[in-house]
């Protein structure tokens, strides 16, 4: 009698126990599924803004088909990888954050490449074309900062014990971040 | 033998200085990058706007806000270092909560003197109505011109005010946020009323116990009926005096001045210029 007592409040414990844990990591990995999608976002805006970017381009600076090229080219390749919410793994996440680089670097040569062209750079029309993609790539690294602290602790949840047993029967295992860029890690100075 | 305790506490005072430098020092690094929420929306600590014009600024963002629950708060500082400004614009705002949480409603327009750089940064709720194209003419038609004269102020108020053109009807306030933010400052009614009651039964209970005639009072005498009654009344009265007050007190912290920033999120919408 006093056995089957203790057999079954040591199963309410476990049960307790795991269910918070499991609750927890649900709640948590959806966020992080919502913050990816979030991510997505910013990047798909940057997406749409390309086309726009080259078009003004194209009309202004005749000499720059390459770099126009370049950049559409990067554009579809960018585009064409999709990563699903379910499978945030280190590798695609890695693979995605290569090819939006790509695009990233692309768009980069072009502005620099427009530097050449005074009138261009005074058209009305180029110069909010550059606001809003200023405006893009700030939500694309608020996102993505948003992301990494929702990953971080929802891989927090799932490494600790016990929840990583739990983890383990349900599958939940911890997912990618976006990786930094090289000297973005100097310490900041700030003066009021 | 005499020496040893001297030196002993000299190496220990030594020890005690180290530590609070290290604890200072620290807490100051952590302090330099994002000061603590202020308690006005307009924020200078360069001294560069005159008190008028603070108050002035201070005045109409407020009235906006009351109307329309958008908080539009305006820092002006020396430098962002090494962050570029749009970036520490987002973290400044997204760490003071600037807006309403419900809504994201809130704007940052973040001057940087040494920098001759300016941002504007909009929140969720916001980027609809100030897409980033707008806010880039804010900033290049309000704000260029006049900081290249040197002109912070008309900057500053005329760039608040296209900003104020393009959010008006957008939101409109909650009465019961309006309401609850004006009691914030004071004490919660409900208190009051515990309070006021709690006096009332301890009063009467010092009655009760002082002079068994209170006991008969309530029982039902006709004369000191009417005693203990207008005491009771005078109390109430005492009581609703101390509730006018913690309405007053409460009207000095919400309607009067800045309620505080609302928790509203950013999310890297806005533009930003130099001058």
């Amino acid at each position: 009698m006093k056995r089957l007592l203790i057999a079954c409040i040591g199963l309410l414990t476990a049960l307790s126990f795991s269910s918070c844990g499991y609750n927890t990591m649900v709640a948590q990995d959806e966020n992080v599924k919502g913050k990816w999608a979030q991510v997505e976002n910013a990047y798909q805006r940057r997406a749409d803004l390309v086309p726009n970017l080259v078009n003004t381009v194209k009309g202004a600076a005749q000499h720059e088909e390459g770099t126009l090229t370049a950049v559409t080219e990067a554009r579809a390749k960018a585009t064409s990888v999709q990563v699903d919410p379910s499978n945030l793994t280190d590798e695609s996440i890695a693979n995605y954050q290569q090819v939006q680089d790509g695009l990233s670097q692309s768009i980069g040569r072009l502005l620099v490449s427009v530097e050449a062209y005074p009138d261009l750079k005074a058209n009305s029309n180029f110069q909010e074309l550059q606001a809003q993609l200023e405006g893009t790539e700030n939500r694309i690294s608020v996102e993505r900062r948003a992301y990494n602290e929702a990953v971080q602790e929802y891989n927090t949840t799932v490494r600790r014990f016990p929840n990583n047993i739990m983890a383990g029967i349900f599958g939940f295992s911890p997912k990618g971040t976006f990786k930094a860029a090289e000297g973005s890690d100097k310490a900041p100075t700030v003066e009021f | 033998m005499q020496h040893t305790p001297s030196i002993l506490t000299r190496t220990f005072t030594k020890i005690v200085i180290l530590l609070t430098t290290i604890l200072v020092v620290s807490f100051d690094v952590i302090a330099q990058d994002f000061p603590k929420a202020p308690n006005r929306i307009v924020s200078d600590y360069t001294q560069t706007l005159q008190p008028a014009q603070l108050d002035a600024l201070e005045k109409k963002l407020l009235a906006f806000e009351d109307t329309t629950s958008i908080q539009i708060a305006v820092v002006v500082m020396n430098s962002t270092g090494d962050y570029d400004i749009a970036d520490y614009g987002d973290r400044l705002a997204q760490h003071w909560g600037v807006g309403n949480k419900k809504y994201d409603n809130g704007i940052l327009m973040l001057v940087a003197l040494g920098d001759r750089a300016v941002t504007i940064r909009t929140g969720y709720g916001i980027e609809g109505a100030v897409p980033d194209v707008i806010a880039y003419r804010i900033i290049e038609n309000e704000i260029k011109p006049a900081f290249r004269r040197g002109d912070y102020y008309s900057g500053i108020d005329n760039a608040t005010d296209a900003l104020i053109s393009y959010t008006k009807g957008e939101y409109t306030a909650d009465p019961k946020d309006r309401s609850s933010a004006r009691n914030g400052g004071g004490i919660p009614l409900i208190f009051i009323v515990i309070g006021v009651v709690v006096l009332i039964a301890v009063i009467s209970k010092g009655g009760d116990s002082g002079g068994k005639g209170g006991g008969r009072v309530m029982g039902g005498r006709g004369t000191s009926d009417l005693f203990w009654w207008t005491l009771l009344n005078s109390l109430g009265g005492g009581g609703r005096g101390g509730n006018s007050g913690g309405g007053f007190g409460g009207g000095f912290g919400g309607g009067g001045g800045f309620g505080g920033f609302g928790g509203g999120g950013f999310g890297g919408g806005g533009a930003s210029g130099r001058w």
